[in-house]
């Protein structure tokens, strides 16, 4: 039996505030309104002033609409049903399906006790030799794609995607502009994947709040899943939308904004979500993989700078390529020393190499003079750029390793690598 | 005093609830929020009228008006004693392992186990004598905790001079058994366990004095070691841009300083990071004591997905243990990762108890706080004349990387030495990331310190060349201006620089470092002679490679040497002649 109240006091933002007794923090409630029913969340308990963030949006509620609380936080049905569906941020069907509510599970449940964790170990193979050589990407990992507007960073997602060896797939869109999500679930469907994929899809035309439920919907559903032994990969795109999203209702709620207007917890939020990657010691795995677009290309702003000190590494995607520095894969040393044992140093040496020829394309700029050394690095770096950096090029592991020796025997001589002498002696190209 | 006082919930926001309550309050004590049958865990964190404001080191999701809250009159306290050494424990030192047998994958709010499990047996060996007028912090007998004399002391609340009135003889006893009685000046008798219970935001001092720190820490860290040293008792912070090293920097100080314990301060970073030392751990073993590394080791962890209330309580719970061992007369290494995220906790805090902000809405009393955590380290003198101490590092995570920001500055002015990591350098995988240039110490170090001034000059003047060539190009360069640029690359490629990887170069021990700086330095001294900046580019980078190498030798091996005469003879062709 739910008691409906209807002394709804405040309407500001998204925010309604409804008088009530016993209503449990972070509770669900049901608003009714003339065009339907929405969805709304206790955020705040002061007395008997119940504070509810709506998720359809305040537009449209009225000080006399009825408010009817559940008695529990946002749930969400889980069972192998999922499997192939699509639903919108608050967990409703979004393609033709049946809704679904056996089995609810809570959504933003307790974290990961760390001694239940174990070290990831298996190497996510991508096919993309910016990635599997100089930053591999681990199962469990959390990455994010750091990335200007623009960049094709959907379809790295997607590429990643369709190329690792995962049990299941989950999206989760937030903001995503509808073609995306069609490009997505096309993408998808055109390589049989759809029926191990489950879509939480929040677009940029959905309301605001919706948006703020995608990541923990899509986690605790993949949460399940691991807890079953299955190995999940999470895609979520573009969490700067969640973020926005978050700073949204944190000014409605009138609370102390601490930098650029986002919440002092925007870190706590955002690690709350990105910690449920994980590796269990008995059971499956959750990798995630997330957008996060730089307002200006600033990795100062502040979605990009506290999701760099919460996840493991970040690709950069600049000019349509994964740019080499900066982009970082923290977990690449827990499995870069069983592939083969020149992976370390052709990673290390042609990225130093690079740097190199880098300075050199300033000093080139500026019109200096170019010795002989720095004709090298010019030839040494084009060459990089064109077979290594370029995303189109789609080679195993090993085949991009061999080609790095390749590159860097064009142009150098042996002891310019600064290389220790026994690897060179095995590795490096013999000169015809 | 009544024990059983209690309030009522009348508002929640976030981890913060406001509690209406009928007797009286201590600031910050303990209380306990019941929600059905869940107790979870909070500390009062101020007081208006007849409402306490707390912070609840749990989740809050469900609670609700009116949930009824119980006040304990104690303070957040820790439990000391043996046993502590090679745990895993939360914020609020909870056992993690046990905590995982009872619940699962997850971390049940509201369940506390015991930090040290009391029926657990020691065998205790009695030192001190009936009769005997002791002071608390003093020596009444010892247990052994793996390899170390874990000494069982007068209970550090209790004051003045005091007699020994009993003491159990050697056996083995539980941590509730009581083993020695003391009495007081008002011949008051204390009960004394090998348990005993400190508020963890009270420092302990039962010590004689403190003393200005003077020894240098080995951390095997070449750049750390000679160009800005930590010593032992002293303080220092690294603060770096999100993917410079830091957490691999304090994970392999945590392996290989010379120290006695390490206290490892997971605080509010990633869960991933603690699972790897925790993991690693139990199977190094350390060449000191030839025992497994964990033995050394306290981790307590409060990853950044747990409550965030309870992040504060980590770094005040790791330092209270990093006395309690002090106490016996160890040299502890705390290293606290991150301090910011427990500023952050703060913040969060402060912003719900909508106070007036400081800067980047931190708390005004940010600094204070800072500086009195910093303050616990230290060298103290004993009552019984030993010497141990309290070495402090924090890292410092500032927002875009940016070292003007709040935390670091409030920081920088405590700290006796300052490792900042810089971006280029971790870009350009230079290990590890500290700019020789920016960070300091005022500690001193064991080698020679008109040695390092030389080198550091070589590194300043090397990097102003290499702006200026930035400029004039390289032609316009002279070339003996260009021999000291590549000096400055050198020193850092073969000696700032370490492989972390490579078992050898990862750790260098203190006379290995002494013996090759002075190789280096012989070299920054040494005027060469090149026809032209090409074959001087050459040379220096065949010597690299051959230093590199030479790095990766066994200290003291045939090889070793081998490789130090083909160095000498290299550099001796160039030595420009009459010079």
């Amino acid at each position: 039996m739910h008691r409906i109240y209807n002394r709804i006091v405040q309407i500001a933002g998204n925010v309604v505030t409804v008088e009530a007794k016993d209503i449990g923090y972070k509770d669900l409630a049901e608003i009714s309104l003339k065009t339907g029913k929405s969805l709304a969340q206790v955020i705040r308990i002061d007395g008997e002033r119940i504070y509810l963030q709506v998720f359809a949006g305040s537009r449209g509620v009225s000080t006399g609409d009825k408010v009817r609380f559940l008695g529990h936080p946002m749930r969400i049905s889980f069972s192998d049903n999922l499997l192939g569906r699509i639903f919108n941020g608050a967990g409703l069907p979004r393609d033709n399906g049946p809704t679904l509510s056996e089995n609810m599970i809570e959504i933003g449940g307790p974290s990961v006790n760390p001694a239940k964790r174990i070290i990831p170990r298996n190497m996510i193979r991508t096919g993309i030799p910016m990635i599997d050589i100089f930053n591999s990407l681990v199962e469990s990992q959390k990455l994010p794609i750091f990335s200007v507007p623009g960049e094709p960073y959907n379809e790295l997602l997607a590429r990643i995607a369709m190329q690792a060896e995962v049990d299941l797939i989950i999206l989760g869109g937030m903001g995503l502009k509808y073609d995306d999500y069609l490009f997505f679930r096309d993408t998808l469907e055109r390589h049989g994947a759809l029926s191990r994929a489950i879509f939480f899809v929040h677009t940029a035309s959905d309301p605001t709040v919706e948006c703020l439920l995608v990541p923990d919907i899509s986690l605790a559903v993949a949460e399940q899943f691991a807890l079953k032994g299955k190995r999940i990969l999470v895609l979520l795109t573009d969490m700067t939308n969640f973020a926005d999203a978050l700073k949204e209702i944190s000014i409605t709620m009138e609370q102390i904004p601490s930098n650029r207007g986002y919440p002092g917890d925007l870190y706590s939020q955002l690690a709350s979500r990105y910690e449920k990657a994980v590796d269990f010691d008995i059971a499956g795995s959750i990798t995630i993989l997330a957008v996060t677009t730089m307002p200006g290309d600033d990795v100062t702003h502040p979605v990009p700078d506290n999701t760099g000190y919460i996840t493991e590494g970040q690709f950069y995607l600049r000019n349509k390529s994964i740019e080499p520095f900066g982009s970082l894969s923290r977990l690449k040393q827990q499995v870069n020393a069983s592939t083969r044992k020149d992976h370390r140093i052709v990673m290390d040496r042609m990225i130093q190499l690079f740097a190199d020829y880098r300075a050199t394309l300033e000093k080139q700029a500026m019109g200096f003079q170019m010795g002989e050394w720095d004709r090298k690095l010019l030839q040494y770096g084009e060459a990089f750029e064109k077979k290594m950096m370029d995303l189109s090029v789609n080679i195993p592991l090993e085949k991009a390793l061999d080609l790095g020796w390749e590159i860097m025997a064009a142009y150098f001589e042996p002891f310019e690598t600064g290389m220790k002498s026994e690897l060179i002696d095995e590795f490096w190209p013999k000169r015809k | 005093m009544s024990n059983n006082r209690v309030g009522r919930i009348v508002g929640v926001n976030g981890n913060m609830v406001v509690v209406e309550f009928d007797d009286y309050v201590v600031q910050n004590e303990v209380a306990f929020v019941k929600y059905k049958d869940e107790r979870l865990k909070s500390e009062v964190i101020r007081v208006r009228g007849s409402r306490a404001e707390l912070q609840v080191y749990e989740d809050t999701k469900g609670l609700r008006l009116g949930d009824k809250v119980e006040f304990t009159d104690e303070l957040l306290s820790v439990e000391l004693g043996p046993g502590l050494l090679g745990q895993i424990f939360d914020g609020l030192q909870n056992p993690l392992p046990q905590l995982a047998e009872e619940c699962g994958f997850f971390l049940k709010r509201g369940v506390y186990l015991e930090a040290l499990p009391d029926e657990a047996e020691w065998e205790f060996n009695p030192f001190a004598k009936k009769g005997d007028k002791v002071k608390a912090g003093d020596k009444l007998g010892f247990v052994y905790e793996n390899i170390f004399k874990h000494w069982i002391m007068v209970p550090f609340s209790l004051d003045g001079e005091l007699e020994v009135e009993a003491i159990v003889d050697k056996g083995k006893y539980n941590l509730r058994h009581i083993i020695a009685e003391v009495k007081d000046e008002h011949d008051k008798l204390h009960n004394v366990t090998m348990q005993q219970i400190w508020p963890v935001k009270i420092p302990i001092t039962s010590y004689a004095e403190k003393l200005k720190p003077s020894k240098t820490l080995v951390t095997k860290i070449r750049i750390i070691d000679t160009l800005m040293p930590v010593a032992l008792g002293g303080t220092y912070c690294i603060p770096g841009p999100f993917g410079s090293g830091k957490t691999v920097l304090q994970q392999l100080i945590s392996r290989h300083a010379e120290i006695d314990i390490v206290i490892i301060a997971a605080c509010g970073e990633r869960a991933g990071e603690v699972v790897e030392t925790l993991r690693t751990f139990p199977e190094l073993i350390d060449p000191k004591t030839n025992r497994p590394l964990m033995e050394r080791t306290v981790i307590i962890c409060n990853t950044s997905s747990m409550p965030v209330a309870a992040r504060e309580s980590s770094v005040y719970t790791a330092v209270t243990i990093a006395e309690y061992y002090r106490q016996m007369g160890l040299n502890v290494l705390l290293l606290a990762d991150s301090t910011s995220r427990w500023a952050q906790a703060m913040r969060e805090m402060s912003g719900r108890l909508e106070e007036i902000p400081g800067e980047e809405a931190f708390p005004a009393y940010l600094e204070t706080r800072i500086a009195s955590f910093y303050e616990r380290a230290g060298v103290v003198r004993l009552h019984d004349g030993s010497i141990a101490s309290v070495t402090i590092g924090g890292t410092v995570s500032p927002a875009g990387g940016n070292f003007e920001e709040p935390v670091t500055q409030s920081t920088l002015k405590v700290v006796g030495a300052f490792h900042g990591l810089s971006r280029d350098r971790s870009n350009a995988r230079k290990y590890p990331s500290i700019d020789p240039l920016e960070s300091w110490s005022k500690y001193k170090s064991f080698i020679d310190e008109t040695q390092i001034k030389k080198a550091q000059e070589v590194l300043k003047r090397s990097h102003e060349v290499n702006q200026m060539m930035k400029v004039v190009g390289e032609e316009g360069t002279s070339l003996s201006d260009f021999i000291l640029y590549l000096k400055g690359e050198f020193i850092d490629a073969v000696y700032l620089q370490q492989n972390a990887f490579d078992e050898v170069d990862a750790a260098t021990i203190e006379e290995r470092q002494r013996h090759v700086f002075h190789v280096i330095y012989g070299i920054l001294e040494t005027e060469f002679a090149f026809e032209n900046k090409d074959v001087s580019r050459r040379f220096f980078q065949n010597l690299r490679q051959k230093f590199v190498e030479w790095n990766s030798i066994e200290w003291k091996s045939n090889e070793f040497f081998e490789k130090e005469k083909v160095i000498k003879k290299m550099v001796g062709e160039k030595v420009k002649k009459n010079a």
